[in-house]
């Protein structure tokens, strides 16, 4: 039985909206993320996928309390940490920490790279000037980069050379968790191969847990070992990684399977791609009971805009929040549509 | 005689730290309704070598030579005012990032009213109706509405579609789409290419699609042209590149992709990063970077040659045919060597 | 919208008060006794009390503002029912006169030089602004920032002497002190053209800090618009380079500085002090100073009223004005 490092139960995190002229009256909110639960076992890596407004950063910062949560909990390495103080998280923080998305504005440009990857060892007293340093110059080797270049500064490097560096910082402690919040996403394609390399020798040599999102599912499927889905702060599947990209149960994971392009001009012809029509709905007025159900081309009026979908399960480690699964993969729009016909799932309790 | 031909273009533009040569001898031609794809990384000039098309490179520090013949007439030397009468009429642009493209003042239906009362005699109310004709065709929902509405009204895949409607609505020769879809999500960009797709069918527009998304040009082009460094280093039918690619920077490109149909455990990691086009490297450029070095790549710099059995697929390499081959089947069966 | 005018409302009225009880707070921390100086040199300490109480200064601090306010207020409890006056801003320490009198006298100065030099600097700052930037490095653009230079670092006293010893004394091209009446012509000057041309050198002092200043923001927010991917778009819809820079260029880039004007302006119709110094208008920022030297209270509260009236509305108006041109603000 894996040890689950972090649990996640019904977490919630809404944005109040106020109106009014002198005193400020809360009259909706954005309900960024709205009630998402999953485990991450230790050592695996749980790719987090969405598109924008779907909350996996918002539920991120969450989870590292950088935000603090409106609802649910988080259990992390056993511990609940979702109401701790600042004091009470302070040595907490040392096991979990944060990769970010821009190289370029994750890095303070007055601060020397010595500093910025030994700034969390120097908070957290983990040995003298003298150890810091060493194991500072351990830290950039170990990313591959010069550690001559402790004194430089982050200008003086470009995006991939920077996504090292913010690797190294987040290396620097020790964590036992790290969340990789798009840490590709603004990276060229080589320089990406070049870092996703990096972080899977990273895990396997140091025995590290990643939460790792994104939005592009080429990158999620290379690296992860279970994926999670999100759509409107919602969860709408978990699984495998392997049973997510060849049987997706959800019709939103089919839609986003589909519209990834593939670098193969034959497959791409003869594919058929599952278009959704229209936008996102916005997160302050979420759709009713299945949050998909707009643009959801299963959609059964009278049941998916009435009652929310459960998180059914579909064998082994294998959930979607569906009423009418898709049955099989890859599917047209066509099949999904005329598929719809099959009756409901029942929720096993 | 093609539609658009492109001969040995040079973009220099002139910057405090000396000369950068951003486009270095660019050569392609494309026909009426067909897509060319010209794919690459940051700083290779596939957006320059579009904007010196258009001529929407800023005059003070930007000198180009070589020719780029529209219909026969060469662009780069033509008088500013037939120029103008091109752009937006013949030759239309989508930039990248929507956010930012339109201007925030004005509401959609002036700019495009503006965009047709350019090049066309009517009245406002007639270029009014060729507006909402647009933003129709182009899946805006209620558009009688929302014709009226501010850019900051709209999200960012409406906010791009607006942009297509814009360059289509002279019904232009050629489109050129500067990573249309770069800023978008996957669903989004997946109903924007579908749109690009459909209203090419319908208007026989040729594409010039620029974007460093390999599945993208796998999708929509019928050639493809791979830039490094300020220089075309491949170039042939979509097929053929992707089937059998035979440059080390086009494999590597390939190579260092994730795949949704294949399972690789380490990808193609091409080290380093790409040179300064300030002092670009002597030679082949990509051979301070290319695992096949050879004494010869350092000084020699490669002839855009033809493959021996395809002329219309150029690639610019000194490594042997067979040698190419073999790699390339490596690469796509994925055993290719990792650095 | 509405809901953000009334919330700038309530808060300009905060702003306001809290304005007038800083003055109030400031005036009675100095050490000085306007009642001696009422009372006259040969005053005993028996004059100096009568003094005191007969200018009220007898009373606590906090009575003393209760009274102003409420002299101040437009409304009133007559006969136990609200009724209408008219605001006073009370009667001067020195001269008994009625404080509402003497500002309503100097504004009118205050406010030709203010808004003619607005004007002049507007004229000169808008086209070298906008050429500079259109321009960069060019012979223009330089010498556009040497004059950015001098005029920002050029105190107004300094070129106001400059200007009236060289243009107005030895060049006696125009005159170098006193004021006409534009409408109500008194004393040995008035009308337009004597106002006007009594106004010249004033004029030119007030505009020449504003203008350096503007042209340095002016040539920086076209800049910046200059490179904005919308103005892109446009040229490559094929629109003419004038189109580009009126329609699209400059519609954004002045919407800053339309809002940096009105907000001098205000500013500026408080008093502009060394202008009104140097050629001896009587406008709001001389008497203020002649009035503090006399430590004559009510005179300079009432201007510091006015003031704090008008840089308010003009920042309200400017606000409106904003969200009337910026449809980003408008529509949200």
């Amino acid at each position: 039985m894996a040890n689950e490092l972090l649990v996640v139960d019904d977490l919630t995190k809404h944005f109040p909206v106020t109106r009014g002229i002198v005193f400020q009256k809360q009259v909706a909110s954005v309900r960024a993320v709205d009630g998402i639960s999953f485990t991450v076992n230790e050592g695996e890596t749980l790719g987090v996928v969405g598109e924008s407004g779907c909350g996996k950063s918002t539920m991120a910062r969450c989870i590292m309390r950088l935000l603090d949560p409106t609802g649910g909990k988080i259990v992390f390495d056993g511990r609940d940490i979702t109401r701790l103080s600042r004091a009470e998280m302070r040595p907490i923080r040392r096991e979990m920490m944060m990769i970010f998305q821009d190289p370029y504005a994750s890095l303070n440009p007055r601060k020397r790279v010595g500093f910025i990857v030994a700034e969390a060892l120097e908070v957290h007293k983990m040995g003298t000037d003298v150890e810091i340093k060493k194991r500072v110059q351990e830290l950039l080797e170990v990313v591959g980069l010069n550690p001559e270049h402790y004194n430089r500064f982050p200008h003086e490097f470009s995006g991939g050379q920077r996504q090292r560096i913010g690797v190294a910082r987040a290396l620097a402690v020790n964590p036992k968790l790290i969340v990789c919040d798009e840490p590709v996403s603004a990276l060229d394609v080589s320089v990406q191969a070049q870092i996703l390399n990096l972080l899977k020798d990273l895990q396997k040599e140091f025995g590290l847990t990643y939460v790792f999102i994104a939005h592009d599912l080429n990158v999620v499927r290379h690296i992860s070992d279970r994926v999670l889905v999100m759509y409107l702060g919602k969860a709408a599947e978990i699984a495998d990684r392997n049973q997510l990209y060849n049987e997706p149960k959800h019709p939103y994971t089919g839609a986003l399977l589909s519209a990834v392009p593939i670098p193969n001009p034959e497959l791409g012809r003869t594919r058929q791609a599952i278009v959704l029509e229209g936008d996102v709905p916005s997160p302050i007025n979420p759709p009713s009971a299945c949050r998909f159900h707009p643009r959801c081309p299963r959609f059964h009026e009278g049941h998916c805009d009435v009652e929310e979908p459960q998180l059914y399960a579909f064998g082994a480690n294998h959930v979607a929040a569906c009423h009418y699964p898709l049955e099989r993969w890859p599917m047209t729009a066509d099949e999904m549509r005329r598929g719809a016909d099959r009756p409901a799932v029942e929720a096993e309790v | 005689m093609a539609l658009l031909e492109v001969k040995d273009l040079r973009t220099s533009f002139r910057t405090d730290d000396g000369v950068v040569t951003a486009v270095d001898g660019v050569s392609f031609s494309l026909e009426k309704g067909e897509t060319l794809g010209i794919v690459g990384e940051s700083g290779c000039g596939k957006s320059v070598t579009c904007l010196t098309i258009m001529g929407l490179n800023s005059k003070r520090n930007a000198t180009s030579t070589g020719e780029a013949l529209w219909k026969g007439e060469d662009l780069l030397t033509m008088k500013p005012g037939r120029l103008r009468d091109i752009r937006g009429n013949e030759i239309a642009m989508v930039f990248q990032d929507p956010m930012t493209s339109l201007n925030p003042v004005h509401s959609i239906g002036k700019q495009l009213i503006e965009a047709v009362m350019l090049h066309r005699d009517v009245s406002k109310k007639q270029a009014r109706l060729r507006a909402l004709e647009l933003l129709k065709a182009v899946g805006i929902p209620r558009a009688e509405r929302r014709i009226d509405d501010y850019p900051h009204q709209f999200s960012g895949g409406m906010r791009q579609r607006v942009m297509i409607a814009m360059s289509l609505i002279n019904e232009p020769d050629l489109l050129i789409a500067d990573e249309p879809t770069t800023a978008l999500d996957v669903t989004t960009q997946a109903q924007i290419l579908n749109l690009m797709n459909k209203l090419q069918e319908e208007f026989h527009t040729a594409i010039i699609i620029i974007t460093h998304d390999l599945g993208v040009v796998a999708e929509t082009a019928d050639d493809v042209v791979v830039m490094y460094a300020a220089k075309v280093v491949e170039h042939g039918p979509v097929d053929s590149i992707f089937a059998v690619p035979r440059h080390p920077y086009t494999w590597g490109l390939l190579g260092s992709l994730p795949r949704l149909d294949a399972d690789v455990e380490r990808l193609v990691q091409i080290p380093g990063q790409p040179p300064s086009l300030l002092n670009p490297p002597r030679g082949c450029r990509f051979h301070p970077r290319c695992p096949y070095v050879m004494e010869a790549c350092k000084s020699k710099e490669p002839p855009l040659d033809a493959i021996p059995s395809d002329p219309t697929h150029l690639q610019a390499c000194l490594l042997d045919e067979d040698v190419k081959q073999r790699e390339a089947q490596k690469l796509l069966s994925g055993t290719m060597v990792v650095s | 919208m509405w809901r953000y005018l009334i919330r700038r409302l309530l808060w300009a009225l905060v702003l306001f008060f809290a304005v007038t009880v800083v003055t109030y707070v400031i005036f009675f921390i100095i050490p000085a006794n306007p009642a001696a100086l009422v009372a006259g040199k040969s005053a005993t300490q028996e004059d100096i009390q009568r003094a005191e109480k007969w200018l009220g200064l007898d009373q606590p601090v906090y009575v003393q503002y209760a009274k102003f306010v409420h002299r101040l207020l437009p409304v009133t409890v007559a006969d136990n029912k609200p009724a209408f006056k008219t605001p006073s801003l009370g009667t001067s320490f020195a001269t008994r006169q009625n404080v509402n009198t003497v500002v309503m006298r100097a504004a009118p100065v205050t406010a030709s030089l203010v808004f003619g030099g607005a004007v002049l600097w507007m004229l000169v700052a808008l086209p070298i602004g906008i050429l500079s930037a259109l321009r960069p490095r060019s012979l223009l653009d330089r010498a556009g920032m040497v004059f950015v230079l001098v005029g920002i670092s050029a105190h107004p006293v300094w070129i106001g002497l400059i200007l009236a010893y060289v243009v107005g004394y030895k060049l006696g091209l125009a005159p170098i002190s006193g004021y006409c009446d534009l409408i109500n012509p008194s004393t040995s000057c008035g009308g337009p053209i004597d106002w006007a041309w009594h106004m010249m050198l004033p004029w030119m002092t007030f505009a020449f800090l504003f203008s350096a200043q503007y042209v340095r923001m002016i040539r920086a927010q076209v800049m910046e618009t200059l490179s904005e991917d919308y103005v892109r778009t446009a040229r490559a819809k094929g629109a003419p380079e004038s189109r580009v820079l009126f329609s699209h260029v400059l519609r954004n880039a002045l919407l800053i500085v339309v809002t940096m004007l009105g907000m001098d302006i205000g500013l500026a119709l408080g008093g502009a002090i060394f202008t009104e110094t140097v050629y001896g208008l009587p406008g709001l920022g001389k008497v203020a100073l002649e009035s503090i030297y006399a430590f004559d209270l009510p005179i300079v509260q009432g201007i510091v009223v006015f003031g704090t009236l008008a840089i308010i509305t003009f920042n309200l108006f400017v606000d409106l004005f904003y969200a009337m041109i910026d449809p980003r603000i408008r529509l949200n």
